[in-house]
């Protein structure tokens, strides 16, 4: 429904216009300009063009990256949303347990992001950490600062202990708001509770679940406190993400240019992925309505 | 005095939500908006209170043009289905705050107040209540006294008894009239039962598919709809309808001619005849009565009254489902044929685009 | 299909009442005959709903038993119990075409696919919406989804009953016409046993061959809709059926008279000694009004024209009456004089109805 059009609104949001102006738009510019020029220091530029594009488009390392962040996400949005929705269906509708629940999902996503990153550091030490040393007396070659899938498994298992939740309580809103003559109606045809979920509980979540799925896979691309706190991205380069390679590149070795070139299409293709997933729920949605 | 609506049209995407709408409401009168879900009842309410824009025309207020006036500076109230109360406050409160928003003294809110609860029948101890405690009657009561105790000029009330029981609903209904008439605002009353617009009385604007097709005092469109579709709107059990050729003194049905009566001054033509279920009688009521005969579908009793539904076939045309109500209980064996009768005063004729052609003669005549 | 047996069933929320006022469903025996139509007509909070859910297993009783034929399914989950439900709302699965959903409930039993496909393509014949079986549920308007509650609740030849909890809320009043008189043809033409809960008494009369009247949970009166109407058993009943509602008026009876506010009105049949709060009551279509007496003297406040008859509204002592006066029935311009036809007066003491013996 169209709401009435009042243009002394706009006076309202200036204030935060003007923030997100100073920012973002300011640093956003300030890193396009450094995307194509060069320098030597003493604030003295030189015109680059796209030389730090091509450079980190056709670098082995920045590809390595890429790859990395993509399987990245695949397994936890692969883990994280389906393990969210079976933890949503198990808690209890209604009563005291029903809040509980909710709060104790609700404290991993209350937890600083470096903290998490530290107390799963500390977790896994094969010295100190109850993890670790449980695993090594367990008879478990584990140790995730040299073994890469071992770093992989714990980036991993902290990502899911600590995004798992969101999945969730979204889940449980969706789930809350299924009016319950729905599941008499399935009680009374006797459908079975996997037909249920995939006819009733399904198509009700879905909305709220793409939602999830988009901030999960914005978040999880842009990945980098905590598996920089835990693993530094090691061993070697196994869990140097995209976000990890450009701190990397800008602050360790202070290639500006082609850090800011590669900022420049990180933040694109974050962009286009999410209008991507965007277009497709919406899409899909109007189909379900118009058939 | 009046609120007056001069072509106004809404238009959303590829659709026409209100076509050009002219309207003129009289201060101190009641109009009823009738007409099935989505007819365009609480589209042109919404503009009229100025919660949203027409896309052409213009809405006066006594005289003056308010069209690109906001909600909040046009003294509208406005009453929903749902029961919209603040849950928190106590019902005094909930009817008090309008006022404390204007920023009335204390003494004029409690006089107001107490004055518009007296109004819809709220006691001392519901006063004290908070909304939820109340009945789903009482909470719509709540409701309706917020809205009149702002001394609003133009009061909107969308389907407000809908989601009442029957009985409450009855009850309230009843009430509305006298409160209405106790106010002086311009009220306007959006439903989708014709019963509602009888009992209401005032004005009545039949509404289909976003267009106002006929606006008058309730009987007479009740009893002189300009076309086919406001009689459809207008009657509950639907009317019932036969094709007919009327020529001199005699309508022809296909399945027997009777002399027209009262109808014979209407032009010659083939028209569609339409009658209302208690004007179709299933005992002959006098000699001149028209004689069908048509097959019984389903009967309905209410135990004063008995509805019943029959099927009858026009040679070569397509069966029609007809209503009778009866006074009485009658259960005719089902799929037996019977004979039906319509008095020819008590006939309109429709022309083919759906206008009326010759009104019932026993309504022209009361 | 089978009878439903009600067998001393309460119900208490908590489990232990006290007294009798303690009960949300006051103990009743009741009998659903099979293969009939019964409504279950009341005011919000009368207990209709508790009794729907207790028949249909989404409630245990806390006293009493529910036998299906002679089976007893008190404590039976609602899947092994046989029975269909049409809710308020319309119950779909969105994402399944109309074919589907009507298929649904029989391929969850396992159905054979020739089987299902014979049954769904009869259902939605029966329906009306055999032309529309490849759409998609979702996008299909109130009275649509209604159908296909309906139609899933037939799709099953097993059923014992059909239950329908206020189904046509939703619906516009022209679809309603339409919905409830194919629901009666339905029942006449596959003799399900339904049972229909609702407040409103115009669905309940037209629907049932008996309504089951309730209220503060508890069962006032069973019967065909012409005795609810004719015959109330307790002022509640003719309070509640009829509109307007029952005329009632404290009286004193003697013999085949009554008096009211000083005027005598005879009576059709005599009454002997009557104990507690003796009323008349008379059905508003048995009153007229009249310019000279005899009768009550009455001030007439408003005159209503609903279009096929006119309400006639008036007060005598501070109680409101009515009188209907027929379309063609001419209403006084001065009337002060409110008639009663003898035979249609009925006497309550303390509520409830009190059979006269024939004069």
């Amino acid at each position: 429904m169209e709401k009435t059009r009042n243009n002394r609104a706009w006076f309202m949001v200036l204030p935060v216009v003007a923030l997100v102006a100073f920012s973002a738009v300011l640093p956003l510019m300030t890193v396009v300009n450094y995307s194509v020029q060069d320098t030597f220091g003493n604030n003295v530029f030189f015109w680059a063009g796209t030389e730090w594009f091509t450079q980190v488009l056709e670098s082995e390392r920045m590809h390595d990256a890429l790859w990395r962040q993509f399987l990245f996400s695949a397994v936890i949005l692969a883990i994280e949303v389906p393990l969210g929705v079976a933890v949503a269906l198990c808690m209890p509708k209604k009563g005291f347990w029903a809040s509980v629940c909710l709060v104790l999902m609700a404290l991993p996503l209350l937890i600083p992001w470096n903290v998490v990153g530290t107390i799963w550091q500390v977790f896994g030490r094969v010295d100190i950490g109850l993890l670790g040393w449980t695993l090594a007396n367990l008879g478990v070659d584990y140790n995730y600062t040299q073994n890469p899938l071992d770093a992989w498994i714990t980036v991993v298992v902290m990502d899911v202990w600590h995004w798992t939740s969101l999945v969730v309580l979204l889940a449980y809103a969706g789930l809350q708001s299924i009016p319950q003559a729905y599941y008499q109606a399935a009680r009374i045809d006797q459908a079975s509770r996997w037909k249920v979920f995939r006819y009733i509980e399904l198509p009700k979540m879905k909305g709220v679940l793409l939602i999830a799925v988009l901030l999960r896979f914005m978040d999880s691309f842009m990945i980098y406190t905590e598996p920089f706190v835990v693993t530094g991205g090691g061993p070697g380069t196994a869990t140097t993400f995209l976000s990890i390679d450009l701190v990397k590149m800008a602050l360790g070795q202070f290639d500006l240019g082609p850090a800011a070139a590669f900022s420049l299409m990180y933040f694109l293709v974050i962009l286009l992925l999410s209008w991507v997933f965007y277009t497709v729920m919406t899409n899909s949605d109007k189909a379900g309505k118009g058939a | 005095m009046a609120l007056t609506l001069q072509g106004v049209t809404k238009v959303s995407g590829a659709e026409t939500h209100i076509h050009p709408t002219d309207l003129t409401l009289e201060r101190g009168g009641m109009t009823v908006l009738l007409g099935p879900t989505l007819a365009g009842k609480t589209s042109l309410m919404r503009l009229m209170a100025g919660l949203d824009r027409p896309d052409a025309g213009r809405i006066l207020f006594d005289g003056r043009d308010v069209t690109r006036l906001r909600v909040q500076d046009r003294n509208v109230a406005m009453v929903y289905q749902q029961f919209i109360n603040y849950p928190a406050a106590t019902v005094y409160d909930n009817i008090a705050s309008p006022l404390r928003i204007k920023g009335l003294a204390s003494g004029e809110i409690d006089r107001r107040v107490r004055q518009a609860a007296g109004l819809v029948r709220l006691d001392e101890v519901q006063l004290r209540k908070r909304p939820l405690e109340l009945s789903g009657g009482q909470q719509q009561r709540c409701a309706l006294a917020r809205a009149l105790v702002k001394e609003a000029t133009l009061v909107l009330l969308d389907e407000p008894l809908a989601n009442l029981d029957y009985k409450l609903r009855e009850e309230l209904r009843a009430e509305l009239p006298r409160i209405f008439a106790d106010s002086g605002a311009i009220f306007v009353y959006a439903t989708t039962e014709p019963h509602e617009a009888l009992l209401l009385g005032g004005n009545t604007a039949c509404l289909h598919e976003g267009r106002v097709t006929q606006i008058g005092p309730t009987p007479e469109v009740y009893r002189a709809p300009v076309d086919a579709t406001t009689a459809r709107v207008f009657s509950d059990p639907p009317m019932n309808f036969a094709p007919v050729r009327k020529s001199g003194q005699s309508l022809d049905f296909g399945t027997g001619a009777f002399p027209a009566g009262p109808l014979s001054s209407a032009p010659d033509g083939r028209y569609m005849a339409g009658f209302r279920p208690n004007h179709l009688h299933i005992t002959r009521p006098e000699t001149d009565a028209m004689a069908f005969n048509a097959h019984v579908a389903v009967t309905e009793i209410t135990g004063s009254e008995s509805f019943v539904h029959v099927d009858w076939r026009p040679p070569g045309g397509e069966p029609a489902r007809w209503v009778a109500l009866a006074h009485g209980v009658h259960e005719p064996p089902l799929g037996t044929e019977m004979r039906v009768f319509v008095e020819p005063r008590h006939l309109y004729l429709f022309a083919e685009s759906g206008a009326l052609a010759a009104a019932a003669p026993y309504a022209t005549a009361a | 299909m089978a009878k439903i047996t009600l067998d001393n069933l309460g119900h208490c929320y908590g489990g232990r009442p006290a007294n009798r006022d303690d009960y949300q469903l006051k103990p009743m025996s009741h009998v659903w005959e099979d293969g009939a139509a019964y409504a279950l007509l009341g005011p919000s909070g009368c207990g209709k709903s508790t009794l729907l859910n207790i028949i249909s297993g989404l409630l245990i009783p806390s006293e009493g038993r529910v036998l299906f034929g002679e089976q007893d399914v008190t404590r039976a989950p609602t899947a092994k119990r046989n029975i269909a439900q049409v809710f308020q709302f319309p119950v779909v699965y969105d994402t399944m075409t109309v074919y589907d959903n009507l298929a649904f409930p029989l391929r969850n039993r396992r159905a054979a696919a020739r089987y299902v496909d014979i049954r769904v393509k009869a259902v939605a014949e029966m329906i009306g919406l055999a032309d529309r079986l490849d759409e998609r549920a979702q996008g299909l308007t109130a009275d649509a989804k209604q159908k296909i509650s309906l139609g899933r609740g037939m799709v099953r030849e097993d059923v014992s009953a059909i239950l329908f909890d206020e189904p046509l809320t939703v619906i516009d009043p022209h679809m309603k016409w339409e919905l409830r008189t194919q629901l009666k043809a339905l029942h006449r033409e596959f003799g399900h046993t339904m049972i229909y809960v609702t407040h409103d008494q115009t669905e309940a009369l037209t629907f049932a061959d008996k309504v089951v009247v309730m209220s503060d949970g508890e069962v006032v009166q069973v019967g065909a809709p012409a005795e609810l109407f004719e015959r109330p058993a307790h002022t509640f009943v003719g309070y509640f059926i009829g509109s307007p509602g029952m005329n009632v008026l404290d009286a004193e009876v003697e013999g085949s008279m009554a008096h009211v506010m000083g005027c005598a009105l005879p009576l059709a049949r005599r009454y002997g000694r009557l104990s507690g709060r003796v009323q008349i009551g008379v059905r508003p279509e048995f009153a007229s009004v009249a310019e000279t007496g005899p009768g009550l003297p009455v001030s007439v406040t408003r005159v209503e024209d609903v279009g096929r008859h006119r309400v006639v509204r008036a007060t005598i002592g501070g109680v409101e009456v009515n009188a209907i006066a027929q379309e063609g029935q001419s209403v006084p311009e001065n009337a002060e004089w409110l008639r009663f036809a003898p035979e249609a007066v009925n006497v309550y003491a303390d509520g409830w109805l009190v059979e006269g013996e024939a004069a």
